[in-house]
């Protein structure tokens, strides 16, 4: 037996088919995986993510402290803002990809991936000694992301009036304080519009029941991995880990070089690598014939060149197979892809591929003759 | 639990066989479309091609995993599913109706090489396991 949200018994009242996920267990599904993810595109969809860590800092040095630990830089949140930034170790290699949000001046909060928790513990203690700042873990904090174009006509209906004016007025990336030590953040893992929404574990049971009860459907995590997947979302431990940095990851944009005088755990490493090029990258690609790409399944671009798929599946919302996949740098716009000892062209395309329930890419003019 | 025909005959593989006359129907078990999930496309062997017994000859694809199909019976295809193709879900809806893959003309005799209802049930509970 993994370990348990405080959903785990909801679960299985609807009727969940339970996984291991890093070691919880899960939901990964409901009955039809394709259902729930349309349901997101198209509606709107709940997901327990209460196995995500949320970790708290907390002292006159967070600031400071976080400055140093992240390749983002916290300096630019205003209070309740939300940013998306990696960790890095001093190789730039990524030991996490997280959201944090400034809660007060002092006061700022992590959300780690399920996985990653005992790794992300550990490296931010190791550092946070030389620093004034605590860290606190929210284990009695529950995790909902509700997502889908629906969510917020939904969302809002289910706090108090004076919350939901708050909520209703929520752009993206901002967050607002909710019950005790709650949060609801404009904030999202499927390329919808949507909520990520902590509680105390105490009331999670209760705002899933009203959710359903508002027509919300449930979703697994299934469904959750095709929809950040045609968004073109990086999941750790599938697209990144520790060997490879966010410039070999399609991660570029979260690192902040300015101020060129702050200094972060990993800096050193990818200024080289900004100088010298880097030699891999992080591309999608969308297959040209009918069929699936998977996982680990080899990228060729010509006889000298091949990468790897990191992730791939079916997209629901294209009926076409969609992949991240990580090859040497190039600007190459076709490649091929073997599946079964076939051979099957593929187009490279910037990610994502879908955004706000549409195709979002343009595939070159000479692929489409 | 999975719902097993008993007048079908099955392979420890998952594909169930139905016999008329001396055609066979081919396709996945109700166990099989239910582990693998929402399937999303079919590859099928082409009309006229020969198998022996135990060769690959079909996949399906779920939004989990891809999983070959073995041929249960010797024999020729004479006929395939061209709606499953176009809408894997079927197989999803109907395993063994609408979801059907392939239509075989054996070479051998199917009962004695295949499981009845009976034995397929025993080895989809001792999976469970």
């Amino acid at each position: 037996m993994g370990k348990r949200t405080p959903l785990y018994e909801a679960h299985c009242q609807a009727n969940a088919k339970i996984v291991d996920f890093a070691g919880w267990d899960m939901p990964l599904h409901y009955g039809s995986q394709i259902h729930e993810h349309h349901q997101v595109r198209q509606a709107v969809g709940v997901f327990d993510v209460s196995h995500m860590g949320i970790v708290d800092v907390y002292g006159k040095q967070a600031v400071t402290f976080l400055r140093f630990m992240f390749a983002n830089n916290v300096d630019r949140l205003a209070i309740y803002k939300a940013l998306y930034t990696c960790m890095l170790n001093e190789q730039g290699g990524i030991i996490d990809d997280l959201i944090v949000y400034k809660l007060a001046e002092d006061y700022y909060r992590l959300v780690i991936n399920a996985g990653r928790r005992d790794q992300d513990t550990t490296w931010l203690k190791q550092h946070i000694t030389a620093y004034d700042a605590v860290l606190t873990p929210r284990n009695n904090l529950a995790l909902l992301a509700v997502q889908g174009p629906r969510a917020k006509d939904i969302v809002p209906t289910l706090f108090s009036t004076e919350e939901a004016a708050k909520i209703r007025a929520l752009k993206s990336f901002t967050a607002c304080p909710v019950s005790q030590h709650g949060l609801v953040a404009r904030t999202g893992y499927t390329g919808e519009d949507g909520f990520e929404i902590m509680l105390p574990t105490t009331e999670i049971s209760h705002f899933w029941e009203k959710l359903l009860a508002a027509g919300v459907a449930p979703c697994g995590l299934g469904a959750r991995d095709t929809l950040r997947l045609e968004a073109g979302l990086n999941l750790y431990g599938t697209d990144m880990d520790e060997s490879v940095t966010p410039l070999e990851s399609n991660l570029a944009w979260t690192v902040a070089w300015e101020p060129a005088d702050r200094q972060f755990i990993g800096r050193q490493a990818l200024e080289k690598q900004r100088q010298q090029g880097t030699i891999l990258c992080l591309v999608g690609l969308v297959l040209q014939t009918p069929g699936v790409l998977r996982g680990h399944q080899t990228v060729i671009l010509d006889s000298q060149r091949a990468g790897i798929i990191t992730s791939g599946g079916f997209s629901p919302t294209l009926n076409q197979g969609i992949a991240l996949a990580r090859i040497p740098t190039t600007t190459d716009t076709t490649c091929w892809v073997e599946i079964r000892g076939k051979q099957l062209p593929a187009a490279v395309i910037k990610p994502p591929f879908v955004r706000h329930g549409k195709k979002a890419f343009n595939l070159t003019e000479c692929e489409k003759e | 639990m999975s719902n097993i025909p008993k007048n079908l005959r099955y392979t420890p593989s998952h594909e169930w066989v139905k016999q008329d006359d001396d055609v066979l129907t081919i396709g996945i078990t109700d166990h099989a479309q239910c582990m693998l999930g929402d399937l999303v496309y079919v590859e099928l062997p082409e009309v006229d091609s020969q198998f022996q017994h135990g060769q690959e000859c079909a996949v399906v694809e779920s939004v989990k995993a891809a999983a070959d199909i073995y041929c249960p019976i010797g024999g020729e295809v004479i006929e395939v599913n061209e709606a499953a193709l176009g809408n894997p879900q079927l197989i999803n809806e109907d395993p063994y109706g609408k979801g059907w893959l392939f239509r075989l003309r054996p070479f051998e005799t199917p009962a004695t090489i295949l499981l009845n209802a009976e034995e397929y049930s025993k080895q989809v509970a001792s999976e469970a396991h």
